[in-house]
């Protein structure tokens, strides 16, 4: 069961996987890059830093993707993953108060049996995954992920799942604003001002100061405490 | 004859003992006439039945009391000459130790169960004596080993008593599993129970195992008769009152070994090599106990010794296969021990002390027992076989039967063949019964120097060891194994005369019985005929033997006593308590005075052999159950909780420990569907 | 190109994810190691597509769906994470155990301040 062995006897281009050719070296390397970046990610006790580490594990990933020649995933994955949803991790990590530098807490109890379990997982998916695709080659022509075909399809056929991603993602929206505010952050009602009659300008020039000094109440306590 | 009358012989001292057991507690004044009157009456009626028997008659009668699919068990009495003799004796020993006991038992707050157990003892050895069935004979020897164990506790306050009780128990009953399996074994060759249809089945060469009969019997002879290896119990038996030692010890239970050996040795003269082994026996038991009884300093313990000792004899007479001799011995014995159990038992009530080294020091202790003092030394000369004795005649008829069986011509009086005897037999028995009577004169003159004619007590004043209380303190010798009974009575009393004329009454047939027997030959006539006269040539050396002892033990003793004054010349005070006293015991044994004192350390061997081993046994089972067993035990409960812990974990509230169960069932089911 | 390279890569980079889902503490970290797991798919997504080459394109589209639907997730996830951190003072999965059965034995105060905590909000 060899994997590099297996030299598939039904390409007639009697490829082996000795042979070189640049696109799987590069995607081996940058495959080694992304699994050993994530694996950092999980592992390291720097919380900041494992937010850095899956930064290159995506974007070592939008370089796989380049190499399966879907290049508009790719560059979405960079958009939306690197850009954003990075960001919003370390928005989070700053906003619960992550500690910078060594965390000595970071694995819970729980990081034995997690482990055991993801070994069973990766062994039984790679078993099965080398198994059955053992003589399986993808043919990379170009092309199949350019932009315009990525437009044409999306706005053919999958249109309709498109448009309830986009009622998703608003719900979601909605759902975080609701979910991240807090009771205290009121803004406070606009009170009538007193009106005043048959004063001296400067004397009601200073009453009015006076009065709109008043609406203070308790300031709501900004989200960042 | 009536045959009511030997059945109430057993029957009076049970119903006897029943009522004192009914009415001790609620009306005491009733236990000292319900305790006497039985057993006096049937030690009468046994006379009654005796002097119906006649000479060279025996009666058989039986009903049939169980079947039991095998033999069947019958309530069955034989009577002959035997029979008679030992009744006798046991019916006089009773009631005198019965009557002795009432002024000697005179404050114990227990004496109506002490009473009711000697009178249950009493029916037991009737029951014995006359018992014409194994199984019933059985049944009285165990009654009687019960009787013995609870009087021997009977002051169980003391730690000495309670362990004397239980020694007594675990050693003979050592004895009586084989003896039993031996009965078994008997019934099942012969095919009855009856001791005639056994006895006729021997004669009649139908025994098909008679070694292994006869040596099984022989393991419960020597565990009831005190003989070596089973005979440690018998020393420290004495820790129990002092009648009980007389009755039990001396005259009756010990000698019920000696009479089942008596009665079935047609079945023991089949097999000469069971002969051959009690022979070895007897010889090893009189030496050694003989030894040990001159190295004692509690004067009870000599006593028990010497009974060892003389229980050996008869021993060696029955391995000569002469069973006249050995019975004969048997009753005289009974008499002579029996009376210096109790004149030890005055000496000890008035000396307050068991100790004879105590005893040295104390002047004028035989002016105040002047009764004991003359029948210890009548029964001490009988013991050590003087004419006109009757130990004299006894103790010849033993060394003849051993000459005639060492020559090859046992005396076996029609038993069996004369050849059936080993020659070996009669010579161990000879020699040995030659040098115990050598070793039994040196330790009787011992005591009776060194108790009552010291030289030291004459010197002192009047020493304050006399009036201290009973206990540590009363000056025994350190280090001497030493069994004090609890004491109840006033020693400043004169003793009773309950105390005093018992004794004058066992006098007599201690004096007389052998004259009195071999004059007219009604004795042997009561026997199996043989006659019980020594020869010349025996008796010559046996007396011989016996004079030269006494007179080596009375040179050790002035010579010890002679260097005690020079060691000590101008000591007025008392020599301080614990010091050795002038003991020519150990000038005779030399070094080996030290091991004979301890009873050659055989309680320290059976320790290490048996009981250590056993306990350590226990230990190990109560180890195996507390951690073997109890594991499981205590592995179900903590499995149980164990699960308990991991059903909860589903239920812990942490996500990552749900997650992970979940991914980890998701693994495995995959597995299996790609697998299977 | 082998397929089996994108496809162990993935199988890999799932099991990392799987990994940090179950061993890390922090909620935000374990939120990290889900978007480790999708973008697993995603690859696994797309490497299908490129090997089947089917005319609806469905392994791209699927791909930008998810990567759409991750984006939405863990907008949402950081909020609530924002909320429970609000509330109890702390990102620790290990102590949101509000929901477990009391344990009588364990002598843990946290948990069980969290439950009074929360009994006292809601």
């Amino acid at each position: 069961m060899s994997l590099l062995a297996a030299a598939g006897s039904l390409d007639p281009a009697a490829r082996s996987f000795l042979s070189p050719t640049g696109v799987e070296i590069v995607f081996l390397l940058v495959g080694l890059a992304v699994l050993g970046s994530a694996v950092i990610s999980v592992t390291t006790r720097q919380l900041v830093h494992a937010a850095l580490w899956l930064v290159v594990a995506l974007g070592g990933l939008a370089i796989e993707f380049l190499l399966l020649t879907a290049e508009f995933v790719a560059w979405v994955q960079v958009l939306i993953y690197l850009g954003s949803v990075v960001v919003l991790v370390l928005f989070g990590l700053m906003l619960t108060k992550a500690p910078i530098g060594r965390s000595p807490d970071a694995n819970s109890g729980n990081r034995w049996v997690a482990l055991g379990v993801a070994l069973a997982a990766a062994g039984t998916l790679v078993t099965l995954v080398v198994d059955a695709f053992r003589t399986s080659w993808v043919d990379l022509g170009a092309g199949g992920g350019s932009t315009r075909v990525t437009g044409e399809y999306l706005f053919r056929y999958w249109v309709l799942p498109f448009e309830a991603l986009s009622v998703l993602l608003l719900a979601a929206l909605v759902g975080a604003i609701v979910l991240s505010r807090t009771g205290k952050g009121r803004v406070p009602k606009p009170r009538a001002g007193k009106l005043r009659a048959g004063k001296p300008v400067g004397t009601n020039g200073r009453a009015a100061s006076a009065t709109t000094a008043r609406p203070t109440a308790s300031t709501p306590p900004v989200q960042e405490s | 004859m009536n045959l009511a009358l030997p059945a109430l012989v057993p029957a009076l001292p049970a119903l006897g003992a029943a009522a004192i057991l009914a009415t001790g507690r609620r009306a005491p004044g009733f236990a000292r006439p319900l305790a006497i009157l039985p057993v006096a009456a049937s030690a009468v009626l046994a006379l009654v039945v005796a002097l119906q028997l006649g000479t060279g008659q025996s009666l058989d009668a039986a009903t049939r009391l169980t079947p039991t699919g095998g033999p069947d068990i019958s309530l069955a009495i034989h009577l002959d000459g035997f029979t008679s003799l030992i009744s006798l004796l046991v019916g006089l020993v009773a009631t005198c130790v019965q009557v002795y006991s009432t002024a000697y038992l005179k404050g114990d707050p227990r004496y109506p169960s002490y009473a009711a157990l000697v009178s249950l003892f009493t029916a037991a050895m009737f029951l014995v004596v006359y018992s014409g069935d194994l199984i019933v004979l059985l049944v009285g020897w165990e009654i009687m080993g019960i009787c013995s164990y609870f009087l021997i506790g009977h002051h169980w306050e003391s730690a000495d008593a309670r362990s004397a009780s239980l020694k007594a128990f675990l050693v003979t009953k050592l004895g009586d599993v084989p003896f039993l399996f031996g009965i078994f074994l008997l019934a099942g060759d012969a095919g009855t129970f009856r001791i005639s249809g056994v006895l006729e089945a021997a004669a009649g060469g139908k025994l098909g195992h008679p070694t292994l009969i006869a040596l099984l019997l022989l393991a419960g002879v020597a565990g009831k008769s005190a003989q070596f290896p089973l005979h440690t119990w018998l020393p420290d038996a004495m820790a129990g009152p002092t009648p009980v030692s007389a009755l039990i010890h001396a005259a009756t239970m010990v000698a019920a070994g000696i009479y089942l050996v008596a009665r079935l040795l047609p079945v023991f003269l089949l097999s000469g090599a069971a002969l051959l082994v009690l022979s070895v026996m007897a010889a090893v038991t009189m030496v050694g106990s003989a030894l040990c009884a001159l190295a004692q300093d509690d004067l009870k313990r000599v006593l028990a010794y010497s009974t060892v000792g003389q229980l050996g004899y008869m021993a060696g007479a029955l391995a000569s296969g002469d069973r006249d001799a050995a019975v004969f011995h048997l009753v005289s014995h009974g008499a002579f021990k029996a009376l210096l159990f109790l004149t030890a038992g005055v000496v000890i009530h008035t000396a307050h002390t068991n100790s004879i080294s105590a005893m040295s020091r104390m002047p004028g202790l035989r002016r105040r027992v002047p009764d004991a003092y003359w029948t210890m030394g009548i029964a001490l000369v009988a013991l050590v076989g003087l004419p006109p004795f009757a130990g004299f005649f006894s103790k010849e008829a033993v060394l003849t039967a051993a000459e005639h069986a060492a020559t090859g011509e046992a005396l076996t009086n029609g038993l069996g063949p004369a050849s059936a005897v080993p020659c070996a037999a009669g010579w161990i028995v000879l020699v040995s019964g030659a040098l115990t009577a050598l070793i039994t004169a040196a330790y009787a003159t011992r005591l009776w120097l060194v108790a009552f004619h010291s030289p030291a007590a004459a010197a002192a004043p009047a020493a304050p060891a006399v009036e201290q209380a009973g206990g540590r303190a009363d000056g025994h010798a350190a280090g001497a194994p030493y069994s004090p009974e609890i004491d109840e009575a006033d020693p400043t009393q004169p003793e009773p005369p309950a105390m005093r004329w018992p004794l004058w009454v066992l006098a007599v047939p201690t004096m007389g019985l052998g004259v009195a027997g071999l004059r007219s030959d009604w004795l042997p006539s009561l026997l199996d005929g043989g006659s019980l006269r020594p020869s010349t040539g025996t008796a010559v050396i046996g007396t011989g033997l016996a004079l030269a002892g006494i007179l080596i033990a009375y040179a050790a003793w002035s010579s010890a006593n002679a260097r005690a004054a020079r060691t000590a010349p101008a000591e007025p005070a008392p020599a301080p308590v614990g010091a050795p006293a002038a003991d020519p015991g150990r000038t005779l044994l030399g070094p080996l005075f030290g091991p004979a004192q301890q009873g050659f350390h055989l309680d320290r061997l059976y320790s290490v052999l048996f009981v250590r081993p056993t306990v350590a046994a226990a230990q190990l089972v109560r180890f195996l159950d507390r951690e073997v067993v109890e594991t499981y035990v205590r592995g179900a409960g903590g499995s149980a909780n164990l699960l308990g812990r991991l059903v909860r974990l589903a239920q812990n509230g942490n996500a990552q420990a749900y997650l992970s169960a979940l991914l980890a069932g998701v693994v495995l089911l995959a597995v299996l569907v790609a697998v299977g | 190109m082998h397929l089996v390279y994108p496809a162990v890569l993935a199988a890999l980079l799932f099991s990392v994810g799987v990994y940090g889902v179950l061993a890390r503490r922090n909620v935000v970290l374990v939120l990290m190691s889900v978007e480790l797991m999708l973008n697993a798919v995603n690859l696994n997504l797309v490497a299908f597509d490129a090997w089947l080459r089917d005319s609806l394109h469905a392994g791209q589209a699927l791909t930008l769906f998810t990567i759409t639907v991750a984006a939405a997730e863990i907008g949402l996830g950081l909020a609530i994470v924002l909320l429970v951190f609000r509330t109890r003072g702390t990102a620790d999965i290990d102590r949101l155990t509000a929901l477990g059965d009391p344990n009588e034995d364990a002598p843990e105060s946290a948990p069980e301040a969290a439950v009074q905590n929360d009994r006292a909000v809601a």
